[in-house]
């Protein structure tokens, strides 16, 4: 009896929580993709640590904002000298680590030579090159010395790399995080999810969260169930392919902004028949970029002509180069002495847009004679096989970091693309800082890549948030990887 | 008893009369045949085309068009079944073949020495049997990469300890047999008595584990594909219709519900026919009829 | 009865043995540096080969065989190298979702299978037993995976009465638990239910046809009476064998459906080790199932013996 009479009580709770609560809710469930190996953002490159603790639970002297600003956090204000290499900043005060000590500027201190130092495990050591000394002036001050100026410097300490942490707790971070923010590490359930609570002794304006859940849904196939089905409230980057099915839902709501990946149908540039320019002509002739971003990508994604992100200032638009067209594809094949087309291979990573865009790449191939075999590999296999060992023919990936553009004059690089004319491009714009000169420079690189047909350009990757529509202040776009949750609440 | 006696006088019409008569063989039969059927058709004809991709006809509701309607790349799903079913049949055929071809002599093996070969041989059978298949076949194919082949060869490697185990318990039940005894004295060696006596009395019996085996086969490699272990595009698979499809199941339902129905219907047919065979050649369950 | 029961325990522990050599050996050719992917992109080729030897993969074969093997006799199953924790930890957090899930399964499984085979073995031809064989034919038929979407959309997206996938652990409560196991569970159980029911119902009708039942029977004993009291209890071992069976594919074969509801159970664990290269954890892992699988399979056999005295007294 009493058991009967605790089910029904748990699930008239559950009814009463799920429909009717008066008050603003204060727990969210956010999905994210990957899970992260650890949470320790100072020790490991994963974006999925930083997407957890960036601004939650870990905060640096700045702090990079929803559109890529820079805004104060520990360091409330900052002064810098004539020459642009003496940075002193002036801390907040009555800052506590979630354990209980007090935040002051030794942690500065301790933090950034922590990350400087030689035996370092931060993944963005640069970041940290340029500083000569840390100086303890009080408790409140501190003062950067940089080897020479560095005009990034504030935008730099804001990276998810750059947060402070104590002494006390630097070496168990990464299993249990103690920082300064508003949310405190709870409970990491290993392969499902990590639980954040709202921290007592934040120092800051106060959050309207109490709780916030990140969980891991690899397959879109079953984030979509979870979206749908109300378990998740927010999903920040959604895979493409499957916001379709979250679009017809009037409580949902899809957000569409951009990112640096430029995904690229690469070719081995050394491997026979793609050392031949009118093959790769050929191949990028017979790609219709429509089709692939309507199959692979949900329809969402701008068409790129070349490696750079349609966002950027010196961005051309070169997709007018090889235009959609089947007809001179196999014309110039027959001018390679392929007119009967040829054997290939195509491998494939993990993500949707790679397998689905594969797929449509090999039939559009096909119509041109071009057989291509596709061989889906784990990100084991590709990073193995394609991009250590070099050993395939073509592939599908996205190169998400901003500003790449001079991967193509790396001489072992796994394109295999060899030109003295843009490594000199590249190696001039490394020596030149006026940026008009710059912008040229980046032009013409674009326009080399876009001659030469290196790989074939399909699109620029986008980044789609999926969340309830009563939700707010989640970022639209994401500059750094981050699910800032400090402005996030509920509205009815 | 009787019934026994009586079998081998009947005319061959009658037999088949007989044998649809049984409603599991008669329906299993009839679907078997559908599914095979319609695999041999799609080699030289299907409604469109399974390898042209025609995105702007993405996800539409079936229709006169297209009965089953269209998948995420506007494929017609009906052709993409009929396609598929060559693939799940080969699959599931070949690693029955391979479980027979494999495990039938082993286990007759076993049988006719006896002693501390049996032993071993039975020993390796437990090795295999306590790996859970799923999850070594999934290891399989990680190993040696997605493709029918090698799901063919995931599938069919845990196929051999289930023959070989019917196999010898059937071939042990043969050998005390007077018969037997006859063709011994006659001085018949094990391999000739083996293929001679054993195999031709055990064979309904093999014949029976093949369609069970055959039924799991097919859902095995769905399960591959279903995790993208198995064939690969443009090959169509069932299995595999169904990955796609399950991110799109709020809105293109039927690109999941028409390849699911066609695995159940095909699995379907083949238990049935197992059964239907099984009581045809078993007096004492038929007799309980 | 000891000497069977010895016979038993030193074959488990030879197929233990050889099992565990061939796991060790299989995995040695799996494609893919774990070293390379725990760098990632940028690494040096020296980086990697610094972990490497970290890791201890340029140890020789022989040794790293013996350093596994003799680890995983104290239980120490090594450290994972994507969440560099020991093996054990992972394993001790996903049985709890793993072995729950198996035992609901089997559990509903049993619950429905057993009264449908016993209503269908006492209404032998009639129509009852035959709309609820023929049920249990399409149930064999359903792959897992496939009936779980259906449910999923009906009973998490459309009604909302569960979650549509994830576990919401053992700490939120027992409730919220359960509940989120409770679709896995049925889409696991039902297919097995079906099997269970089919074995079951065979399992009675060959006992009811044998004489000391039709003597029993033609005692003037009533039908349902003799299905109660002798037919089931002598139908129990082929009805046990296949539910150890059942136990063992559902406690490692549940992969798929893990994978469907992104459940963090011991079958995702090794997929998602299989795929990051986590080898260690795969060869743990995959070494616990299969002891976990001879272990239910002795227990199996012994329960034979307890059954059935007669099988007690002939070893």
């Amino acid at each position: 009896m009493s058991l009967w009479k605790s089910v029904l009580a748990a699930a008239v709770l559950a009814l009463a929580s799920g429909s009717s609560a008066l008050a603003a809710r204060t727990d969210l469930v956010l999905g994210m993709v990957l899970e992260p190996p650890h949470l320790d953002p100072t020790a490991g490159a994963a974006a999925a640590i930083r997407e957890i603790t960036y601004a939650n639970v870990f905060q640096g002297l700045t702090h990079i904002g929803p559109n890529g600003e820079v805004l104060p956090d520990l360091a409330e204000s900052w002064t810098i000298s004539d020459d642009g290499k003496v940075y002193t900043f002036k801390l907040h005060t009555g800052v506590k680590f979630h354990d209980g000590t007090d935040f002051s500027a030794d942690d500065v201190k301790f933090s950034l030579e922590r990350a400087m130092a030689p035996d370092s495990q931060n993944a963005q050591k640069q970041l940290f090159a340029a500083i000569d000394k840390v100086e303890v002036v009080d408790p409140a001050t501190v003062k950067v010395t940089l080897k020479h100026p560095q005009g990034s410097f504030l935008y730099d300490m804001g990276w998810g790399d750059a947060v402070i942490v104590s002494p006390k707790t630097a070496a168990t971070n990464k299993e249990k995080p103690i920082g300064t923010g508003p949310f405190k590490f709870e409970n990491w359930a290993k392969g499902s999810s990590v639980t954040l609570v709202k921290s007592d002794n934040y120092w800051g304006d106060p959050v309207s969260l109490d709780k916030a859940e990140f969980r891991f849904i690899p397959d879109a196939a079953a984030a979509v169930p979870a979206m749908l089905s109300g378990d998740v409230q927010a999903f920040p980057t959604f895979p493409p392919d499957a916001v379709s099915q979250i679009e017809s839902d009037p409580q949902l709501k899809v957000v569409v902004g951009s990112t640096e990946g430029e995904t690229i149908l690469a070719m081995n540039n050394k491997k026979p028949p793609f050392d031949n320019l009118k093959v790769r002509q050929a191949v990028s002739y017979a790609l219709d970029r429509k089709a692939i971003i309507d199959g692979a990508s949900g329809g969402f994604g701008q068409p790129i002509g070349s490696h750079m992100s349609p966002s950027n200032k010196a961005y051309v638009d070169l997709t007018g180069k090889y235009p959609y067209d089947p007809a001179k594809a196999k014309e110039l094949l027959k001018e390679a002495g392929l007119e009967k087309g040829f054997k290939t291979t195509l491998k494939l990573p993990p993500p949707s847009y790679a397998r689905l865009g594969g797929e449509i790449i090999a039939s559009e191939l096909r119509d041109i004679g071009i057989d291509a075999e596709i061989i889906p590999v784990e990100w084991a296999q590709w990073l193995d096989q394609v991009f250590t060992k070099k050993d395939y023919d073509m592939t599908i990936v996205s190169h998400v970091e901003p500003n790449d553009i001079a991967i193509y004059s790396r001489p072992d690089y796994y394109f295999n693309y060899q030109n003295p004319e843009f490594n000199k491009v590249i190696e001039e714009l490394n020596l030149t800082s006026d940026e008009a000169k710059r912008i040229d420079l980046l032009k013409q690189a674009q326009e080399i890549l876009a001659d030469d047909a290196v790989v074939g350009f399909l699109f620029e990757l986008p980044k789609i948030g999926v969340w309830d529509a009563k939700l707010t202040g989640l970022w639209e776009n994401s500059p750094i990887p981050a699910n800032d949750l400090t402005q996030v609440k509920w509205n009815d | 008893m009787t019934l026994q006696t009586q079998v081998p006088e009947r005319r061959l019409t009658d037999a088949i009369g007989k044998a649809l008569a049984n409603r599991s063989f008669a329906i299993g039969l009839f679907i078997a045949l559908l599914v095979a059927g319609t695999a041999l058709l799609s080699f030289v004809w299907t409604p469109y085309d399974v390898t042209k991709l025609v995105i702007a006809d993405k996800q539409q509701a079936p229709s006169w068009l297209h009965w089953f309607g269209t998948d995420h790349f506007g494929r017609d799903i009906l052709s993409m079944i009929m396609v598929g079913s060559r693939n799940s049949l080969a699959v599931a055929l070949v690693a029955v073949g391979i479980g027979m071809g494999l495990g039938v002599p082993l286990g007759c093996l076993a049988a006719a020495r006896g002693g501390l070969l049996d032993e071993a041989l039975m020993r390796l059978n437990d090795l295999v049997f306590a790996f859970p298949a799923l999850l070594s076949a999934i290891m399989i194919t990680a190993i040696f990469g997605p493709g029918a082949i090698n799901a063919i060869i995931a599938i069919g490697i845990f196929n051999v300890p289930v023959f070989a185990r019917v196999a010898r318990a059937g071939a042990l039940s043969i050998w005390p047999r007077e018969f037997i005894l006859a063709a011994r004295a006659a001085g018949k060696g094990g391999t000739a008595i083996t293929v001679e006596h054993i195999l031709p009395n055990i064979a309904t019996l093999l014949m029976v584990q093949g369609t069970i085996q055959f039924a799991l086969g097919i859902l095995a490699e769905a399960g591959l594909s279903y995790l993208g272990l198995g064939a690969q595009p443009p090959m169509p698979s069932w299995g595999r219709m169904l990955f796609d499809a399950q991110t799109k199941m709020a809105i293109a339902p039927w690109m999941a519900i028409f390849p699911g129905l066609a695995i159940v219907v095909t699995v379907l047919g083949l238990n049935l026919l197992g059964d239907g065979i099984a009581d045809l050649i078993d007096p004492k369950a038929r007799r309980q009829r | 009865m000891t000497a069977y029961l010895l016979k038993r325990l030193v074959i488990a522990a030879i197929t233990l043995v050889l099992a565990s050599m061939v796991v060790f050996a299989v995995l040695q050719v799996v494609p893919g540096d774990p070293a390379r992917l725990m760098l990632g992109m940028n690494a040096s080729a020296e980086q990697v080969e610094m972990l490497r030897s970290q890791l201890g993969l340029n140890d020789p074969l022989v040794l790293r065989y013996l350093h596994w093997a003799i680890g995983l006799l104290h239980l120490d199953f090594g450290r994972s190298y994507t969440y560099s924790v020991p093996v054990l930890d992972l394993v001790r957090e996903r049985i709890v979702v793993s072995l729950p899930l198996a035992l609901i399964a089997l559990a509903l499984s049993t619950a429905i299978a057993i009264p449908v085979g016993l209503y269908s073995a006492s209404r032998r031809g009639r129509a009852g037993d035959v709309i609820a064989m023929g049920v249990s034919q399409v149930g064999v038929a359903v792959p897992n995976f496939w009936f779980a979407l259906l449910l999923i959309y009906l009973f998490a997206v459309w009604l909302r009465w569960v979650p549509a996938g994830g576990f919401a652990g053992w700490k939120a409560g027992a409730w919220p638990a359960l509940k989120s196991l409770l679709l896995p569970a049925v889409a696991l159980a039902l297919p097995q239910a079906a099997i269970l029911a089919r074995v079951t119902r065979q399992a009675l009708l060959e006992v009811l046809s044998e004489d000391y039942i039709r003597t029993a029977r033609a005692k003037g004993m009533p039908y349902r009476a003799v299905l109660w009291r002798h037919a089931l209890r002598n139908a129990l071992i082929p009805v046990l064998t296949i539910m150890g069976l059942q136990f063992a594919f559902l406690l490692a074969g549940t992969v798929i459906i893990e994978n469907v509801f992104y459940l963090p159970g011991l079958g995702r664990l090794v997929f998602q080790a299989i795929t990051q290269r986590d080898l260690i954890v795969v060869e743990s892992v995959v070494m616990l199932l299969v002891a976990a699988v001879i272990a239910v399979n002795l227990l199996v056999d012994l329960s034979y013996a307890l059954v059935d005295p007669r099988l007690r007294s002939r070893e």
